[in-house]
């Protein structure tokens, strides 16, 4: 289907002559590290970039379609019988549900025709949509599902699904992954995008890892493991995590009866209806919520940033607290700003009248230095920096002022294996050294591998699981199945 | 006490001076739904104005009109290509265009008409009455005995409003203004689409211009817009981003103006200048008491 | 770091302003030409009347460019805080109408003390004229752009409404004010140049402008607020709407600064079209100053020298001054463009 395709932005090769091939009726799994080339091959199979080189075929019922450059755009794309589920939601939230379907699908039909049309995809799906509702008043995973209506709305045969389990709870993932294996018995054939191997196992036939822009293997599943499949994807080995028993002591947070909000928005919205709990110097507490039931109100209250207005009840914190934003660059660090003014940006509440720049780029130089960021210097823009040691610099920042609680929101999103580690590392370091650290993860594995204990939070309750609860309970609990009284 | 004759007169004085407004907000409806926001249409209804002076003294009202239009679409063509081509600071570059088109058209008059302005030479566009609809007690005199160009406008509120809700270029229009990475990833070409929203907004701007000069002032002079350009954006605001909605803000707006007319005519002591001043004012009061936190295109003047 | 960077970044944008000042310049003569200008005595009454000799350049091209240096550093001030203050214009007229007040009471104050009382007024009015758009951003959320940009309209009316009314000289037959007291005015720099001190006081605006915005805390929210307001809020866990409003706050009241200026440095008096559209041209001042306040103090002398030729052309070729409004135009957009080239 995609035949030696070569992409390059600039002076970075994306993709180097990669080729992929999808035969109806099997599910193909994607794998490979983040920058690895997958979305950008998806997206050229979308019609959503022009290759620099390489053809994209499609054999189809009625013939052969060979593009010599890629698809010249999604419309093309679709006509020719494919379908996207991109890693980011792409509906519109101010636009209907049926108008959201309608234009991804590229229908010329508008108002009542155009909702007739939608209700008929949605209905038989099977799926509790009303196609009149605007996409704002959706939950996170009606919205999921509306990504795959859209998806094949236009009579797709061939799905791109990009990391679409990310935001979902094990038994949401689980109904996704039925799903997508009864599209592939119907016929259809489907390209999986994942980074969770035993979803690799549990329903592809064949798997493709990539790593910098080529093709590193190619086979069929039945024929690998877990261990060949991330060697192929990082090219060697990961070393163990290490696990040390935890060493706590004294109570640094505790909340009692808490409740609380964002201010300033109405009172159904996400906040906490009710925790309980404690966490003592030393160990790791994990949180583990699906987006928007709560825990980033929770762990912004406990960094006292953002305004939120406890309600009733009470919650201490010992600070002061290392507070790590799950946005980097938008509220971790000011892109455009030097890395000394960045780390002045920690510490100005504090700052008098006159600052005292020569300082500043020392202490700068030497945090860059003590934490391994690679940059050239305290003058490099922040926008400079990749990901990862932007991630890097916004942990020495935290950890810079001797923090006794550390918070952190998603601390590894759209990092690299290798930046995962090191900042799970700094994680494991500060809780060694006596701070309390209560981290969130969207994926509940990496809560699961860092915690010492898990809050669960599922709407606006806060509970504490014991330790070894089994995976998919933690995840039942995530989507509040069980009653909570 | 204000007797029958003043309040028809005001009535349909507010509906003449609001069309311009009202013909350039509907325009720039359609360009802000496609997340533009043109502070050129100043400059694009001042260009307008001065084709349409200058192509009715040359080859009559017919050919005023083209002009305008014609000169309204260039500078919004010019806006387009470094706003939306070149994805400059919106807010800036509209400020840019509206600055060239006055220098422009101050430069262009002086050589036409010298300094004493186009004169009353220029042919106008009478008012029409329409038949039946004209006899109409006050609402007849009001709406049905006005300019060719304001029947047009009353046309342009249901082809925007159809062109923005029923059609799928609409759809793909307003998917540019709430999420342009989410349009594009549908397959819609986010750059193709705001131009032509910024070509029809501007083909407004120009016709606004006409207007003005053609059925309502009856010369050119130079900077004669007065800020009716920016305060058509705020009447985008007012109405709600509908079609609808900032015609009647666009009425509104028409009859604040026309107030000046009517309290010189029963002789009023108060300054005249709060009469100048009070269109602007009453915006600034809408904008606080109406809109306040009231949504536009959620991605209103963010380069794509 | 090395010096040498700054200063070859230096150079290259001295040439790119270079470059944007030649381009209005030539598609200026260009539009003469289709207008049927003789190109050559208006492109040499616009050099002369800048340029032409030291008086000129004096009393003329720094005397206008003095406001729009003021009004570039308010542009520049408001537009580090993220805010885009559109209505310079209305508060410059805020400002005049201010200080021509107070200047038409200070008969008998000492010169010091009258100047100082003068000023005041003009930088209380701009503030004034700001709180407005201040209070609707910060309260409802509605944007300054807008309300900034019809507040000058509205400013416009009340100088003409001062100058008919309660502003008006004696004799009730112009449309101007009286004079104002001479211990209110601001001495002249040299005998017989029109030169005023306001124009040192717009290059120690320049000064303490960029020491505040390099040096100080109080520069460095503000620029913050400006560049990542989440960051700013997150991170550095400052008052973002306040320090934004704040700096428009100031933007507004030194904008009336200016009006001030004008008023107790040039005219001495309020009347209608004091300022020939200052308001939107220290917008493309700010720009090509890109936001840098020493940067801004040189392209407001720039554009005073456009100015000034522009009068000078209007007057000794019988171009429109507005014509010069083409040159503003076309430096702003190939500023916007080259800078986004380089971003």
């Amino acid at each position: 289907m995609l035949h030696e395709i070569s992409k390059s932005f600039g002076a970075t090769v994306a993709l180097s002559r990669v080729s992929l091939s999808v035969v109806a009726g099997q599910v193909h799994a994607l794998l490979g590290e983040n920058g690895a080339g997958k979305s950008t091959l998806m997206h050229v199979a979308y019609g959503m970039l022009r290759p620099d080189a390489g053809t994209v075929t499609v054999s189809a019922a009625g013939g052969i379609a060979t593009t010599t450059h890629g698809f010249p755009s999604p419309r093309a794309a679709r006509a020719a019988g494919i379908g996207m589920v991109h890693q980011h939601f792409t509906s519109i939230p101010a636009l209907t549900v049926c108008e959201n379907i309608a234009l991804t699908a590229g229908w010329t039909e508008t108002g009542r025709a155009a909702e007739r049309r939608a209700e008929s995809v949605v209905g038989r799906l099977g799926l509790p949509l009303r196609v009149s509702d605007y996409v704002e008043s959706l939950s996170v995973q009606l919205r999921q599902r509306l990504e795959i209506v859209k998806a094949l709305a236009a009579n797709a045969r061939i799905l791109l699904l990009d990391e679409p389990t990310a935001v979902l709870a094990p038994r949401e993932v689980d109904e996704l992954l039925t799903f997508v294996r009864e599209f592939a018995l119907g016929g259809g054939a489907v390209v999986l995008i994942t980074h969770k191997l035993d979803e690799v196992f549990r329903v592809a036939d064949r798997v493709t890892v990539m790593r910098r822009g080529e093709v590193t293997l190619r086979d069929v599943i039945a024929k690998q493991t877990p261990q060949s499949l991330s060697r192929a994807m990082i090219g060697a080995d990961l070393p163990p995590p290490i696990r040390l028993e935890a060493r706590t002591g004294d109570v640094l947070v505790r909340a009692s009866g808490l409740r609380l909000q964002r201010r300033g928005v109405a009172a159904n919205r996400a906040g906490i209806e009710g925790a309980d709990f404690s966490v003592r110097a030393g160990e790791v507490v994990g949180v583990a919520a699906i987006e928007g039931n709560g825990q980033r109100e929770l762990l912004r209250a406990i960094a006292s940033v953002d305004d939120i207005a406890i309600t009733t009840g009470s919650l201490d914190v010992a600070g002061p607290v290392g507070f790590i934003p799950e946005d980097r660059t938008t509220e971790g660090l000011i892109p455009q700003f030097t890395l000394a003014e960045n780390l002045l940006l920690g510490t100005i509440a504090r700052s008098t009248r006159w600052l005292a720049w020569p300082a500043l780029r020392a202490r700068t130089g030497e945090l860059l230095r003590a934490h391994d960021v690679r940059a050239s210097g305290p003058d490099a823009a922040a926008a400079t920096l990749s990901g990862g040691n932007q991630q890097k610099f916004v942990f020495a920042r935290a950890l810079a002022g001797k923090p006794r609680v550390v918070v952190a929101e998603d601390p590894t999103r759209g990092l690299d294996l290798r930046a995962t580690q090191v900042i799970h590392e700094r994680l494991r370091d500060a809780a060694r050294q006596g701070a309390a650290v209560i981290v969130h993860s969207s994926d509940l594995d990496e809560v699961l591998a860092l915690a010492d204990r898990v809050l669960v939070v599922a709407r606006g309750q806060v509970r504490e699981l014991p330790r070894d609860t089994p995976r998919d309970v933690v995840g039942d609990t995530m989507l509040a199945l069980e009653s909570v009284a | 006490m204000i007797d029958g004759t003043i309040a028809v007169a005001f009535a349909a004085a507010a509906v003449r001076v609001g069309t311009p407004l009202g013909i350039a907000a509907i325009g720039e409806t359609v360009v802000e739904r496609s997340g533009v926001i043109n502070l050129g249409i100043e400059g694009a209804m001042l260009a307008g104005a001065f084709g349409a002076a200058a192509g009715a003294a040359e080859g009559g009202v017919v050919v005023g009109v083209a002009a305008g239009v014609v000169a309204g679409l260039i500078v919004a063509a010019l806006f387009a290509a470094i706003a939306v081509g070149a994805r400059v600071d919106q807010i800036i570059a509209g400020t840019a265009m509206t600055l060239g088109a006055t220098g422009l058209t101050g430069l262009f008059a002086q050589r036409v008409w010298g300094t004493t302005g186009a004169g009353l030479s220029l042919p106008t566009l009478q008012t029409v009455r329409l038949p039946l609809l004209g006899s109409i007690p006050f609402v007849g005199p009001m709406l049905f005995r006005q300019s060719v160009l304001t029947y047009a406008g009353y046309l342009i509120i249901p082809i925007a409003t159809w062109l923005l809700f029923h059609t799928r270029f609409g759809l793909e229009l307003r998917a540019c203004g709430e999420a342009p990475t989410a349009a594009a990833s549908a397959g819609v070409r986010v750059a193709r689409t705001r131009t032509i929203a910024t070509l029809l907004g501007g083909a407004c701007a120009g016709l606004a211009g006409v207007s003005l000069v053609l059925a309502q002032v009856g010369t050119f002079t130079e900077r004669m817009t007065g800020g009716r350009g920016f305060i058509a954006i705020a009447i985008v605001a007012l109405g709600g981003w509908h079609p609808r909605g900032v015609a009647a803000a666009a009425l509104l707006f028409g009859g604040a103006t026309a107030l000046q007319y009517m309290f010189q005519a029963v002789g009023s002591r108060v300054p005249y200048q709060l009469f100048v001043a009070l269109p602007y004012l009453l915006a600034l009061a809408v904008l606080a008491v109406a809109v306040g936190r009231r949504r536009g295109p959620a991605a209103l003047g963010q380069p794509h | 770091m090395s010096i040498a960077a700054p200063m070859r970044a230096g150079a290259r944008d001295l040439a790119h302003v270079a470059g944007a000042f030649g381009l209005g310049v030539v598609l200026l003569s260009a539009f003469l030409a289709i207008a049927g200008f003789h190109v050559a005595p208006a492109l040499s009454a616009l050099w002369n009347g800048a340029f032409g000799s030291w008086d000129n350049f004096t009393s003329a091209a720094l005397v206008r460019a003095t406001p729009l240096v003021i009004l570039g550093l308010a542009f520049t001030l408001g537009s580090k805080a993220g805010t885009l203050n559109i209505g310079m214009e209305g508060q410059f007229a805020a400002g005049a109408i201010g200080t021509t007040w107070a200047g038409l009471h200070l008969g008998g104050v000492p010169p010091v003390l009258a100047v100082a009382v003068a000023l005041a007024g003009g930088l209380i009015a701009g503030a004034a004229w700001v709180a407005l758009p201040v209070i609707l951003r910060m309260k409802l959320g509605v944007s300054e752009v807008i309300t900034t940009l019809l507040l000058n309209f509205v400013g416009v009316a009340a100088v003409s409404y001062a100058v008919t009314g309660p502003l008006q000289e004696p004799s009730r037959i112009y449309p101007q004010s009286a004079l104002i007291a001479p211990a209110a005015r601001l001495p002249h720099l040299a005998a017989g140049s029109r030169l005023h001190l306001g124009f040192i006081f717009a290059i120690i605006i320049a000064g303490l402008l960029s020491l505040l915005l390099k040096q100080t805390a109080w520069g460095f929210r503000i620029r913050s607020v400006g560049a990542g307001p989440r960051a700013a809020l997150i991170i550095g866990r400052m008052p973002v709407a306040t320090i934004a409003a704040t700096a428009l706050l100031w933007s507004g009241a030194l904008a009336g600064f200016g009006g001030a200026v004008e008023v107790t440095g040039v005219s001495y008096a309020l009347y209608q079209n004091l300022s020939p559209g200052y308001g939107f041209t220290a917008i493309a001042v700010a720009l090509l100053g890109r936001l840098q306040p020493t940067f801004v103090l040189v392209a407001g002398v720039l554009f005073g020298a456009l100015e000034a030729g522009a009068a000078a052309m209007q007057r000794d070729a019988g171009i429109p001054a507005v014509a010069v409004q083409v040159v503003e135009a076309v430096v702003i957009i190939t500023v916007l463009l080259t800078a986004r080239r380089r971003a």
